[in-house]
């Protein structure tokens, strides 16, 4: 048997997280719920366990190094040569990290799961923006409105275009943030279905499409003048290479 | 990367690196094996120095761990699909991961508590570690988690009673 309270307030103030005037408000439950009270030293327990048990694991050296030694060695440096033999060796394992750090950036994680994986995340962050509550969001069919508001919200310039005359109109859009990535989202719609084009600034050179799908949603990311473009949509994956090559010739 | 300048590379020294610990400790717990652990906290690190100009400042433990958390995901759904779909199921767990045989004749409790942590469904586990060990307040494992704010005390709650359940039937496990 258990109190209501148990899965609510009684952990955020166990955890110091609750508001003066919720946690007081707790507090005179306590006085008269033995069941919380023997909750909370339960609880106590558990903790007090869990700090003895130090279970807290720390980076090995051996991968603190790894990831440490390739930024060094690309970092500007003042260190005066000890000997001539040990500059040169550490020149060399110096360009070793760079060209492994550069590989992998270049060839494991810039690849095309590295792509897929982003697109993944931006149809997740699609389904987010779904359900009810979102803040951050623009209705209107109005380029310029949507282009002023995204300008003061989006850190970059976003360039919105109507293609209600292609028959894409523009609902409105949003900012989100994709891994940290600031992103400006379009809104299209097209014969019912919403079409989100998420974009962000790149330094990369243009690229061809790729395409894909997730969960019931299809997507195509490219490169066009130093933006990167994600179109997501439930309906068609015709509707979304037209509206990639109307983004595209407007770009 | 070439143009990743020195001020970048300063920052990022100084506002990610310093959460190293903290990334391959999450890791560790999301993945159960130090090997995995090190391959994965690896490659979020390289991960969070690619998106790093993506971060505009703000609490980076949490930026980090966000992208630790994502990468040991996406790690378990191409290599170990099957933990991810499975919801707590003692005795299916008991099974794959500890016994209460296992767990009564471990030798201490502190590889008591890591079997029964083990136990735990993913999203059970990291919760539990990025409060109890990490220290994380309930905005940074909303952030952390991509959950919502008003659903960390609940998940918390579910997640301490799998805990405590686990670790009552090792310790009847230990009684003949």
């Amino acid at each position: 048997m258990k109190c209501d309270f148990a899965d609510s307030l009684l952990q955020g103030y166990f955890d110091g997280e609750l508001s003066d005037r919720r946690a007081a408000e707790f507090e005179r439950h306590l006085r008269h719920c033995a069941l919380c009270a023997t909750e909370l030293v339960d609880l106590d327990l558990l903790r007090d366990r869990l700090q003895l048990a130090q279970l807290y694991e720390s980076a090995p050296a051996a991968l603190r190094r790894k990831i440490i030694a390739p930024l060094h060695a690309i970092a500007p440096t003042t260190a005066v040569s000890r000997s001539l033999v040990w500059h040169w060796l550490a020149a060399a394992a110096a360009l070793l990290f760079v060209a492994i750090l550069l590989w992998k950036v270049g060839h494991g994680v810039r690849g095309d799961d590295y792509q897929a994986e982003l697109a993944g995340e931006i149809v997740d962050a699609l389904v987010r923006s779904q359900q009810p509550g979102q803040m951050n969001v623009i209705a209107s069919n109005d380029a310029r409105v949507v282009e002023g508001w995204l300008d003061g919200r989006a850190r970059f310039a976003v360039p919105v275009r109507d293609f209600t005359n292609n028959g894409f109109p523009l609902k409105g859009g949003r900012v989100d943030v994709i891994e940290g990535h600031a992103v400006a989202v379009l809104v299209y719609e097209r014969n019912g279905h919403a079409i989100n084009v998420f974009m962000w600034p790149t330094r990369e050179r243009d690229s061809p499409s790729r395409t894909g799908s997730r969960q019931s949603f299809q997507w195509v990311d490219w490169r066009k003048g130093k933006m990167e473009f994600c179109a997501v949509s439930d309906g068609s994956p015709v509707e979304l290479e037209q509206l990639r090559q109307l983004i595209n010739s407007s770009a | 990367m070439n143009d990743f300048d020195a001020e970048d590379r300063l920052r990022f020294e100084q506002l990610v690196l310093p959460h190293i610990d903290a990334a391959f400790n999450l890791a560790r717990w999301l993945l159960r094996r130090r090997e995995d652990a090190e391959e994965v906290a690896q490659e979020a690190l390289l991960r969070s120095y690619r998106f790093f100009r993506g971060f505009h400042g703000g609490d980076a433990r949490a930026w980090l761990l966000q992208i630790v958390r994502n990468t040991c995901y996406t790690w378990l759904e191409k290599n170990r699909p099957m933990e991810l779909s499975m919801e707590f199921n003692e005795e299916l767990h008991l099974q794959t991961y500890a016994t209460p045989e296992t767990l009564a004749i471990a030798d201490d409790d502190r590889k008591r508590l890591t079997l029964a942590l083990e136990t735990l469904p993913p999203r059970f586990r990291e919760i539990l570690v990025l409060r109890e060990l990490e220290g994380c307040s309930y905005k940074e494992i909303a952030a952390i988690t991509a959950i919502p704010i008003g659903t960390v005390m609940s998940s918390l709650s579910r997640a301490r009673r799998q805990l405590h359940s686990a670790l009552v039937n090792s310790s009847q496990g230990a009684c003949p």
